[in-house]
């Protein structure tokens, strides 16, 4: 091509060529904007569950800062649904949380099957700020709603062969994606001795943040055991059994030498491939130091008197 | 030096470049747009973590098409994917001094004792520093090609014990890591069966 040196008008770019152009430069800036607007309107709605009234406890609960309610419901571990943190928040709507029953059963003079109805009136409600700390490395704070595990245990009455208790996760595998692989021994069980359920500590959980809990945080009804890692606190519970023997726990079937019946936070006990030393709180970027049963040594450590922590870790 | 077909080249490695970047693009629009996970410094060690090994696997496939396609241009993309397995490689590994150890050389001391996984990540790591470093055509020169390519060599060492690193960290549901495992060990199948077919020529 090559160059006219006298321009008449005929060479001018008509107006609508060069209007075009004025367009086609505002593109990048459009895609620009859209790439940071697209984000927010796939991200699902946090959406907010029914109320839950409740009294709020001063005796055990934290006042440390909470951690926001969008992530503690958005980064979540409940292998049922995904192996990915973000899998709970994005398939938990799939699990039909009503009808439900919780069958309480094994050596309890009155065995039952409590309906939901009868659980959320059997006590009153508690709002509890704990906190809650991963064996990954990484912690919340969180106000939980629900009253002590033990409130459910008197009114079963344990027989004097109750040593432990074991408590089992709903198994659905059309409603829970993650247990159509073969990624744990479904259905997930998790258990305690019956000393440590009897703790004030350990809730019977139905709700969070003022509110019923999404199903990715354990609905309709789930326990909490502050002092031990998170995975000890077994979610979307359908069977409470007392038993005379230490129960088998998923975990502890995955991978014994990782994982121990006990479980409880413990920062001179190393995970054998990483260390618990510290965590990171989440909403937090330095890491703080780990505390010895998270913090709740005063209500627990006299359980564990005279017992070997790094034996029965 | 150019070659018939060089330009055509350059612009396949324009593409490349461009996606090898976008990961990185995609992390700085999570991050400015706030869509990070709940963990954002966990997102930032997963996500470069994932790249480093994937770019780096991408890197041992070029040269199995070299030769299948017969086209010796297609080298040309090897030292852009390589190089960028390092750039991830080292916002993996950077990413675990300052903002998982917060630089406590003694935790990480003792870490990369310990830890079998974190020793492999460091090795893995390690391993491809020479490859960056004699990346330059220049540098290559003045070592000479036999030299050189001794040295890239250490490549199957490397994404071997990075794969290792991945397969070993994960706490559960090992499909994935077994997925690289898997086609790390076939591109590596390739060279061993290359070299046997050189050694043992068939009758002609």
């Amino acid at each position: 091509m090559s160059y006219k040196t006298k321009l008449s008008s005929r060479d001018v770019t008509p107006k609508t060529l060069w209007d075009r152009r004025k367009t086609l430069k505002l593109a990048p800036w459009v895609l620009f904007q859209g790439l940071f607007f697209l984000p927010k309107l796939t991200e699902a709605r946090d959406t907010v569950g029914k109320k839950l009234k409740s009294l709020k406890d001063k005796l055990f609960s934290t006042t440390e800062p909470l951690t926001a309610y969008s992530k503690a419901t958005s980064y979540n571990n409940y292998y049922e649904f995904g192996t990915d943190k973000s899998d709970p928040k994005k398939y938990a709507y799939q699990l039909e949380i009503e009808p439900w029953v919780v069958r309480v059963e094994g050596h309890v003079s009155q065995p039952k099957d409590f309906t939901m109805n009868e659980l959320l009136t059997l006590a009153p409600m508690e709002e509890r700020v704990y906190r809650l700390r991963c064996v990954e490395g990484w912690s919340m704070v969180i106000p939980w709603i629900g009253y002590s595990l033990s409130e459910l245990l008197r009114r079963v009455a344990p027989t004097k062969d109750a040593r432990y208790v074991e408590f089992t996760t709903v198994y659905r595998p059309d409603q829970m994606p993650g247990q159509r692989k073969p990624i744990l021994d479904w259905p997930y069980t998790e258990g305690l001795r019956l000393d440590e359920a009897m703790n004030p500590l350990t809730l019977l959980s139905f709700g969070m943040y003022g509110s019923f809990s999404p199903n990715q945080n354990g609905a309709p009804v789930r326990v909490i055991v502050p002092w031990k890692y998170g995975f000890k606190s077994a979610k979307s519970i359908v069977s409470i059994r007392l038993t005379e023997k230490e129960p088998q726990t998923t975990w502890v079937k995955a991978s014994p030498k990782e994982y121990g019946f006990y479980s409880n936070v413990n920062p001179s006990v190393n995970h054998p491939r990483w260390s618990q030393a510290r965590e990171r709180r989440i909403g937090e970027f330095r890491k703080r130091d780990t505390l010895l049963f998270n913090g709740y040594g005063d209500q627990v450590a006299k359980l564990y008197e005279g017992m070997n922590l790094e034996k029965y870790f | 030096m150019v070659k018939p077909g060089f330009r055509t080249f350059s612009f396949y490695n324009k593409l490349i470049f461009l996606f090898c970047l976008s990961p990185l693009i995609y992390l700085i629009i999570r991050t400015l747009s706030g869509n990070l996970s709940a963990n954002p410094i966990e997102d930032l060690t997963h996500s470069s973590g994932w790249w480093a090994l994937t770019t780096l696997v991408i890197t041992l496939v070029v040269t199995p098409l070299k030769i299948i396609f017969k086209k010796p241009q297609i080298l040309f993309f090897r030292r852009t994917l390589g190089l960028f397995s390092f750039f991830y490689a080292s916002i993996h590994f950077v990413t675990w001094i300052a903002l998982e150890q917060f630089f406590d050389w003694e935790a990480m001391v003792l870490d990369v004792l310990d830890r079998p996984f974190i020793t492999l990540g460091v090795i893995a790591f390690v391993l491809m520093i020479p490859l960056a470093a004699t990346s330059p055509y220049q540098i290559r020169k003045k070592i000479g090609n036999n030299v050189w390519k001794k040295i890239h060599r250490l490549i199957y060492f490397a994404v071997l014990i990075a794969v290792l690193h991945f397969l070993w960290l994960v706490k559960k549901d090992l499909t994935e890591p077994f997925i690289f495992l898997f086609i790390v060990l076939m591109l590596l199948g390739f060279r061993v069966f290359m070299w046997c077919t050189k050694f043992f020529p068939k009758d002609q």
